[in-house]
């Protein structure tokens, strides 16, 4: 009789050492320093590359087998979304601005963190951490992809879809979420992994991926829950590495303490201003909502964050710079930024509209100490005047913060009727802030942030033009020639929700699906 | 105490999971929101395999978890028989 004698398997633990380490050498025809070139230059100490652990001790092989469960169970539901014109069944087409701007704004991010963890996976000698971003940067483009597939069929049939490639590097607040990743893939490879790994991952993308995609699922949109919770259980990952980085380096060297702690202030500071976008998202764009913005900042970014940074004291590192504003702004920064994109709705590639009566009195329920004070009268002020047939749209373009690029919208903390302003004079230019944070980063790394590229300024100095477009003309319209080099259709992708094409096609459609033509 | 959290999507696959770790855990706390569980617990939550193996009647590696996986908080330990999450402070 055969007895099937079962060969002893690799524990996890044995299994992350054989995989992880051992793999790489001291060069001999190259110098070591050749190799790698960035790692010294920031200053970071490193002596035991060995002492890097990925904690949950995935190898490549269970990578990938786990990976590919995940894509199928993905594509699996979005073919069954899209065949059955799940589309139709979300709670209505507002919803669908909120996935515009997701799209345009969130997916080439992932793109641009594929491309940041392999440039730092290919910088750092020790095997362990290179494995970690060789995941990372896969994780991050399989990212991209599923959102691009997913939102692809909302492309066939609603407008503002349709370049989001092309406007990245052109629509004014697209600059925003481009600049915050550019800024970081432009920085040495620990700083890099310190603003992306643990500023944004650890701190900051809970609350992106976790109740706004949850909301997704409560408006019925199975498309991106499934690819938000697909790319969320990638993160769970990563935001294990970007804790675990910090660890790392602090455990190297004490000279590295003062370095990090700079670099965590910094990025928590730039994500959370690009996060603005998100609360934004949750409070006015899910027409059924589960939380509020301020509820989800107080779940995600106080009482984690508050525990994660009470873990770390015993390394020395301080919860990050500016929390007290950021504590006050909770109340107010979601309507400041309704408020802008209701402005300059306009030369957007989404809809905006005033919410309706129920939207109201829950924003005025979930915020009692600031909406009905500041932002409801001002609303309602919009929609008289929009039912008057003076529906407003600003056309003076606005000044930006060099640092965020988010147009000077934020106030003083503790005046929220004072648009807060700060400004630095450097060599012979004057530059301007949104707050004490974006001045005081800018202050530290000036000759990098003087050379970002602001929409406004730009659009001023005749950079936003289509090829042989003549500013001087007689008769000549500034925001439609913009419009044109933006690739966007006046009257089609932008201005208010109400009377747009993408709200009268969906009425049709969605009786279309529930009755027989008459 | 800092609470600690783990988020997992709500699915047959894991309903058993949840009920292991609520069985694992009884300080731990579920929350229930659209399409996701959320289990907090002070201090630390541990995810055990045996339990879960116990309950789905067949075997079960604990990386399988990344699969339905949202979000977790904490310092992570695993090996193959648990997943630990826990602060220090």
């Amino acid at each position: 009789m055969d007895m099937k004698v079962g060969k002893k398997k690799l524990g996890l633990k044995e299994k992350y050492q054989h995989m992880t380490r051992g793999l790489g050498w001291e060069t001999t025809y190259q110098s070591m320093d050749d190799v790698f070139p960035f790692v010294k230059y920031e200053g970071i100490k490193i002596h035991d590359w060995d002492k890097w652990e990925d904690p949950f001790r995935l190898t490549m092989d269970a990578y990938w087998k786990y990976q590919a469960e995940k894509e199928r169970k993905l594509y699996a539901i979005i073919d069954a979304y899209a065949q059955n014109n799940g589309h139709l069944n979300v709670t209505d087409a507002r919803y669908l601005n909120a996935i515009k701007l997701f799209l345009n704004g969130i997916s080439p991010l992932e793109y641009m963190a594929h491309r940041g963890f392999a440039m730092t996976g290919r910088q750092f000698p020790g095997v362990g951490a290179r494995v970690a971003c060789l995941m990372q940067s896969l994780d991050e483009i399989r990212h991209a992809q599923t959102q691009i597939h997913s939102l692809s069929n909302y492309n066939k049939y609603y407008n503002g879809f349709h370049e989001y490639r092309h406007m990245l590097e052109r629509v004014w607040y697209l600059s925003v979420p481009r600049s915050f990743f550019d800024d970081a893939v432009t920085a040495g490879p620990f700083e890099f992994m310190v603003a992306i790994g643990f500023s944004f991952e650890y701190v900051l993308t809970n609350l992106l991926f976790v109740p706004f995609v949850s909301g997704a699922a409560y408006n019925g949109d199975m498309g991106t829950m499934t690819f938000g919770f697909s790319a969320q259980s990638d993160e769970a990952r990563h935001m294990t590495l970007g804790l675990e980085v910090i660890k790392f380096v602090l455990e190297q060297d004490p000279d590295n303490l003062p370095i990090v702690q700079q670099w965590i202030d910094k990025w928590t500071w730039r994500g959370y201003r690009v996060l603005t976008l998100v609360g934004m998202m949750m409070d006015y764009m899910l027409p059924k909502r589960i939380m509020s913005w301020k509820e989800a900042w107080e779940v995600y970014f106080e009482e984690n964050g508050g525990a994660l940074f009470k873990d770390l004291a015993r390394y020395g590192i301080r919860p990050p710079k500016w929390l007290d504003q950021i504590e006050q702004d909770k109340d107010h920064i979601s309507h400041q930024a309704w408020a802008t994109f209701y402005n300059y709705a306009a030369a957007c590639n989404f809809h905006t509209w005033i919410p309706t009566d129920d939207e109201l009195d829950w924003l005025s329920q979930k915020y009692p100490n600031s909406f009905d004070k500041y932002y409801r009268p001002r609303l309602e002020h919009w929609r008289e005047e929009a039912k008057k047939g003076n529906r407003f749209y600003n056309k003076t373009l606005p000044m930006l913060c060099q640092t965020c690029q988010i147009p000077m919208i934020f106030t003083e903390p503790g005046d929220p009727t004072q648009i807060c302003y700060r400004e630095v004079d450097y060599k012979d230019n004057k530059y301007h802030f949104c707050s004490d944070g974006c001045k005081e980063i800018f202050e530290h790394e000036p000759e990098k942030y003087i050379q970002a590229w602001l929409p406004v300024h730009q659009i001023y100095q005749g950079n936003c033009f289509e090829e042989g477009v003549d500013p001087t003309a007689e008769g000549f319209d500034p925001l439609s020639a913009v419009l044109d080099y933006y690739h966007l259709a006046q009257g089609r992708d932008n201005l208010d929700f109400e009377g747009s094409e993408d709200q009268k096609n969906f009425e049709a459609w969605r009786g279309m699906a529930t009755k027989n033509a008459a | 105490m800092s609470k600690v959290f783990i988020a997992l999507q709500t699915n047959d696959d894991t309903r058993q999971i949840i009920q292991a770790i609520l069985a694992d855990n009884p300080h731990a706390i579920c929350n229930e929101q659209p399409a996701m569980v959320k289990i907090d617990a002070e201090g630390s939550l541990v995810v055990r395999r045996s339990t879960i193996e116990e309950l789905i009647g067949r075997d079960f590696d604990l990386q399988e978890l990344h699969i339905n996986l949202i979000s977790l908080t904490g310092n992570v330990d695993e090996t193959d028989d648990e997943l630990t999450l826990s602060w220090n402070a």
